[in-house]
């Protein structure tokens, strides 16, 4: 099984006419994702491909019955199209969008706090569901589908690298997570870990961390208290100096707090096998989980 | 974005946060010119960089006469300020602020930040103000008032009335810091900042309350729609190789190592900066070239990474995903034409369509060392600067 998505989501891709939105989603639907729908506001009628195109995700969700949309928005427009996508119901919303104001991601946060919508990201690279769906920017070829190992990172290319070390030992992926480089997210490890961990397929978790915040420690005690299955952890940024934004948002060791020390501390208190060098990350797996 | 002490309470001024009189000079003879003009010493001068701990590192200091602003703004001007903030190598002092002196009765901390864990603007307060507030949060957390709000709601009265009660503020006080307190947040909200603070914020023997500090961070992400504040940045406060990577869009960080390394993404450019670190190296920058990087932007990176004189070697690291890999190479050939690379390179790639790129760098001509992965390719940078 898989978590959040799985080969029934019915997508539908707003920002679908832009530059990325069309390149993307080409490459959602050869991986077999279905694509159900798009929404530019003003550009109703109209096709990318075979997709029918909206003017409002209400538009979209009544003609074609989508249940999870995806984001392509520019950072201006992106908290708006966000909650015009909880306000239809969505089930899942996937924000591949990066340098949103976190202003407007404090207000999109609190704005979902009463809807039943799960928001992935911004700033991430997407789900995917290896061999059902993939929703989102990911490469598909580097992933192996049949599991029995979940993938769940900030990142986006370190977790292709993670993915792509796993694939190489011979060990498939259930469900790989992005959840995003920014300060605020919408789901976080712990809503990560927890859906893995009642996953019957899923019978270990990587998990990629990286400096600024405390989203790792939280996890680490989540772990100790509420896992059974073995879970892997990675922290990029030993070398960060403090007080520097390392390109991500979210990523900013400041007042002492959100170094990788702190964090492989933290999850080696807690039980996680933690790799140090990310080169033996697929062999560490190996042993770990085979 | 970070900016100076005197910008930030130009925009207290805008909002109608008090604070005390006081103008920038950028030379001993402004200064005594601003301090005429105050009415009466004595007056304060403050180094104006971008840095906290000034007062510590002497870039702050008194003046009671127009005789001893001339001497003591000589001495700050051009002074190299070395705080816990600038690292050992300090910065330059090119101006400083000439502010009145106050008859100061108590000094307070206040602070309006976002935070990340719940999602709601925090606001602190402590009676302990002056001092290093993460010292106070660390030793004395009861000392420190904290009151979460809901950016969709806004501050409310009472909001203001918990932080005003928790300082104990006299009755007089009460009115006037409460207004204060709600312009400081309108201000916040309004500019998208990441941190207003105010330390100390002060209480006068005339019962008046007035920001005797400021500073402001602001949310890089939201500078599109504040382009007024575009003038306050100050380049002198920059790595000039980074000012010349933002021109491109490229997420440059200059560093002390001798390994320069570009990689796409974030995630894998820190832990690649951990992994030559790990095999006996130290990165000589961070470099993030992004998911759709051109060949332009591969070149500039290359020309920057170049322009510091420390770099022995390069590492580049790349995950073709959406930036494929025969593009890369083409990148990496056109860069090494035109820049002419003196260093060795190793270059580790992986992903889409990584066979093409391979194939055009071995038979590009040029000396690149081609390493099989990640363990491989750090180890062979680590050993070229090791010789």
């Amino acid at each position: 099984m898989s978590i959040f998505v799985d080969k029934e989501t019915k997508v539908v891709v707003q920002g679908i006419t832009g530059r990325e939105g069309q390149f993307h989603t080409r490459h959602c639907i050869a991986y077999g994702t279905q694509v159900v729908a798009g929404v530019t506001p003003g550009k109703d009628g109209q096709k990318m491909d075979d997709v029918p195109v909206f003017n409002t995700v209400h538009d979209a969700v009544d003609a074609t019955g989508a249940n999870c949309s995806l984001i392509f928005v520019p950072p201006a427009f992106a908290a708006d199209a966000i909650m015009e996508a909880a306000d239809t119901g969505l089930d899942l919303v996937v924000v591949i969008t990066e340098g949103i104001p976190v202003l407007d991601m404090m207000k999109v946060k609190n704005y979902l706090n009463d809807k039943h919508t799960r928001m992935i990201g911004p700033n991430c690279p997407g789900i995917i569901a290896p061999g059902q769906t993939k929703i989102g920017i990911m490469p598909g070829p580097i992933h192996k589908a049949g599991g029995p190992i979940g993938v769940v990172s900030r990142s986006g290319t370190l977790t292709y690298e993670v993915v792509h070390q796993l694939t190489l030992q011979g060990i498939g992926q259930t469900t790989c997570v992005g959840i995003g480089g920014d300060p605020i997210c919408g789901t976080n490890f712990i809503d990560c870990l927890e859906a893995f961990e009642k996953d019957l397929e899923t019978k270990g978790v990587v998990i990629v961390g990286e400096i600024g915040g405390t989203a790792e420690e939280e996890a680490s005690e989540f772990i100790t208290a509420n896992m059974t299955i073995p879970v892997v952890g990675f922290i990029s940024g030993l070398t960060a100096p403090p007080g520097r934004r390392m390109g991500h948002a979210g990523a900013i060791i400041s007042g002492g707090s959100g170094t990788a020390q702190a964090k492989i501390e933290a999850m080696k208190t807690h039980g996680v096998h933690v790799c140090e060098d990310l080169g033996t990350l697929g062999e560490m797996c190996a042993q770990v989980f085979i | 974005m970070k900016i100076h002490e005197y910008q930030s309470k130009e925009l207290f001024k805008k909002y109608n946060i008090p604070i005390p009189e006081g103008g920038v000079a950028f030379s001993s003879d402004e200064a005594v010119t601003v301090a005429e003009k105050l009415g009466g010493y004595p007056v304060v001068l403050k180094a104006q960089i971008h840095a906290g701990g000034r007062g510590k590192g002497g870039g702050v200091k008194l003046a009671k006469s127009a005789e001893e602003t001339k001497n003591v703004a000589q001495e700050i001007i051009g002074m190299n300020l070395v705080t816990h903030q600038t690292g050992a190598e300090g910065r330059l002092v090119k101006k400083i602020l000439v502010e009145q002196g106050l008859n100061i009765e108590k000094e307070l901390y206040l602070s309006i930040i976002s935070d990340r864990v719940s999602a709601k603007i925090v606001v602190m307060a402590s009676e302990a103000g002056g001092m290093d507030i993460e010292e106070v949060a660390a030793k004395t957390p009861q000392k420190i008032i904290k009151v979460f709000i809901n950016p969709l709601l806004g501050i409310q009265a009472y909001h203001c009335r918990r932080v005003a009660f928790g300082l104990n503020l006299s009755p007089q006080l009460m009115k006037p810091f409460v207004a204060m307190l709600k312009n400081l947040y309108q201000l916040f909200v309004e500019y998208d900042c990441s941190l207003v603070e105010i330390n100390p914020l002060v209480l006068t023997a005339e019962e008046t309350v007035i920001a005797l500090d400021a500073k402001i961070n602001f949310d890089d992400n939201a500078l599109f729609r504040h382009k007024d504040l575009l003038e306050y940045r100050d380049l002198d406060e920059e790595n000039p190789l980074e000012i010349e990577a933002s021109k491109f869009n490229l997420n440059y960080i200059n560093l002390d190592g001798n390994v320069g390394n570009m990689v796409n993404g974030a995630g894998l450019a820190m832990a690649t900066m951990d992994l030559i670190k790990l095999a006996g190296a130290e990165p000589a920058n961070f470099l993030d070239v992004g998911g759709g990087a051109s060949a332009e932007m591969v070149e500039n990176g290359f020309r920057i990474i170049l322009g510091d004189e420390n770099v022995k070697a390069i590492l580049i690291n790349i995950f073709g995903g959406i930036l494929r890999c025969d593009v890369l190479a083409e990148g990496v050939i056109k860069a090494a034409q035109k820049t002419g690379i003196k260093v060795p390179v190793v270059v580790r790639m992986e992903g889409t369509n990584v066979e093409e790129g391979r194939n055009i760098l071995s038979k590009s001509g040029l000396n690149l060392i081609t390493a099989t992965d990640l363990k491989d390719a750090a180890k062979k940078v680590a050993k070229l600067v090791g010789e």
